[in-house]
């Protein structure tokens, strides 16, 4: 029987979920007994090249592209799994969303003390993902199916998801595992 | 006086006059979810997490005496469901950055968040554009994380009685703001106590922050309310 497939995906994240996934210690040996990768940062693989069981999402929608990737992973994954607390209310980057966008990328690229001033240009070219007008948790996008708060989630808890998720049995997430920092 | 007998969730408990169901129930080992409320202020009932259905009404604990032979539902699904739903709201209707709050493991209202399993809300984000107050020499106001329980405003007040903190605006404007005058004068004592008195982080007291390391907050290994369920709670 073919090994369980696991996708994931760092959208407006920092990769600290990847690197709290990679924080599992020696596990990581029994991790990949366990599954196969697919698209994923991990392995480097750009496009999905078959059925996934599990997604695991990084980061909150902040810009077409992850919109894009997001709606991807819905598309290709039995279970999508909004990993942190970027993914699950938008984290850092949602610090913007009361303030409009326009006035973000005019402190950003015209009136910051560090932008040069020959070079006062908001960058409109057309191969740029065109940013949202806030930061979306990945829930109100598409649907997701489980949620793994933390910033990062701890490795214990990345660990016991994504063993149980692909194992078929329920999570069980105890209390010390649920922290919102 | 006599006792009140009354139930919760059909547990025979026994009560004092003039006690109020969640005091009542905290007497009796039993954890009734507050926010709004803060043992020795007169309660006001404003958050409604402490929601119970008596006689298949919907009441608030904190403000609800007790009455003879009483029978309290506190934990049925709808109930804690409904409960979990305000939470939610709190959560949606503010910008709460847990992971940048430096009240994050000794907050209440993300306490009830893991009491209840709060992954995801189910309602959408609003993001509203709220203000930071840092004038105060030893108080930062951050309206982002204000809850409108008006703790602060019960109970802080100067030596000759005014009040330190009011709600102005009204409906879902309602803000907290300081009294600068009186905040300029405030003790040590004061600005502490005004910090622990505020259950999220809109009242951090300066200079002194992530002072009790991860792991050792006051909700990193146990619920909030297991004091109570215990029988150690004050």
């Amino acid at each position: 029987m073919s090994k369980p497939v696991i996708a994931t995906a760092s959208l407006a994240g920092c990769f600290g979920c990847h690197m709290s996934l990679l924080d599992i210690d020696e596990r990581i040996l029994g991790l990949i007994d366990l599954v196969e990768f697919n698209k994923s940062p991990i392995d480097d693989i750009k496009t999905f090249t078959k059925p996934v069981d599990v997604g695991l999402i990084e980061g909150g929608c902040c810009n077409s592209e992850n919109v894009e990737v997001l709606r991807s992973f819905r598309k290709n994954c039995k279970v999508l799994v909004s990993v942190g607390e970027c993914a699950i209310m938008g984290g850092l980057p949602a610090m913007r969303n009361g303030i409009p966008i326009r006035e973000c990328l005019e402190e950003a690229y015209l009136n910051s003390p560090t932008v040069d001033p020959e070079d006062r240009l908001i960058p409109n070219d057309e191969d740029l993902p065109i940013i949202l007008d806030k930061v979306y948790p990945c829930h109100e996008v598409v649907k997701i199916d489980h949620f793994l708060p933390g910033c990062p989630p701890s490795a214990d808890l990345i660990w016991e998801a994504v063993t149980a998720l692909v194992e078929g049995r329920p999570l069980q997430l105890t209390y010390d595992l649920i922290k919102f920092d | 006086m006599n006792d009140i007998r009354f139930t919760i969730d059909g547990k025979e408990c026994l009560g004092k006059p003039g006690q109020t169901i969640v005091e009542a129930a905290k007497a009796n080992g039993v954890y009734i979810p507050v926010l709004c409320h803060f043992e020795g202020l007169k309660p006001v009932g404003s958050c409604r997490i402490c929601t119970v259905r008596v006689g298949g009404r919907f009441m608030a604990a904190c403000t609800q005496p007790l009455i003879e032979g009483m029978a309290v539902e506190n934990t049925a699904p709808d109930l804690e469901d409904m409960r979990k739903s305000l939470i939610e709201m709190l959560f949606v209707e503010g910008n709460h950055l847990c992971p940048s709050c430096e009240k994050s493991g000794n907050c209440e209202l993300q306490a009830l968040a893991y009491r209840y399993q709060l992954m995801a809300p189910r309602f959408p984000y609003l993001w509203p554009r709220r203000d930071i107050d840092a004038s105060a020499p030893l108080l930062m106001l951050d309206g982002n994380r204000c809850i409108q329980c008006l703790r602060c405003v019960r109970a802080c007040r100067a030596k000759d009685g005014r009040k330190v903190f009011a709600a102005v605006d009204r409906s879902h404007r309602v803000k907290i703001e300081v009294d600068k005058k009186l905040a300029a004068h405030l003790s040590e004592d004061q600005a502490r106590r005004a910090m622990d008195i505020c259950p999220v982080g809109a009242i951090l007291r300066k200079e002194t922050g992530f002072a009790v390391p991860i792991g050792r907050r006051k909700f990193d290994r146990a619920p909030i309310g297991s004091d109570v369920e215990k029988g150690t709670g004050r």
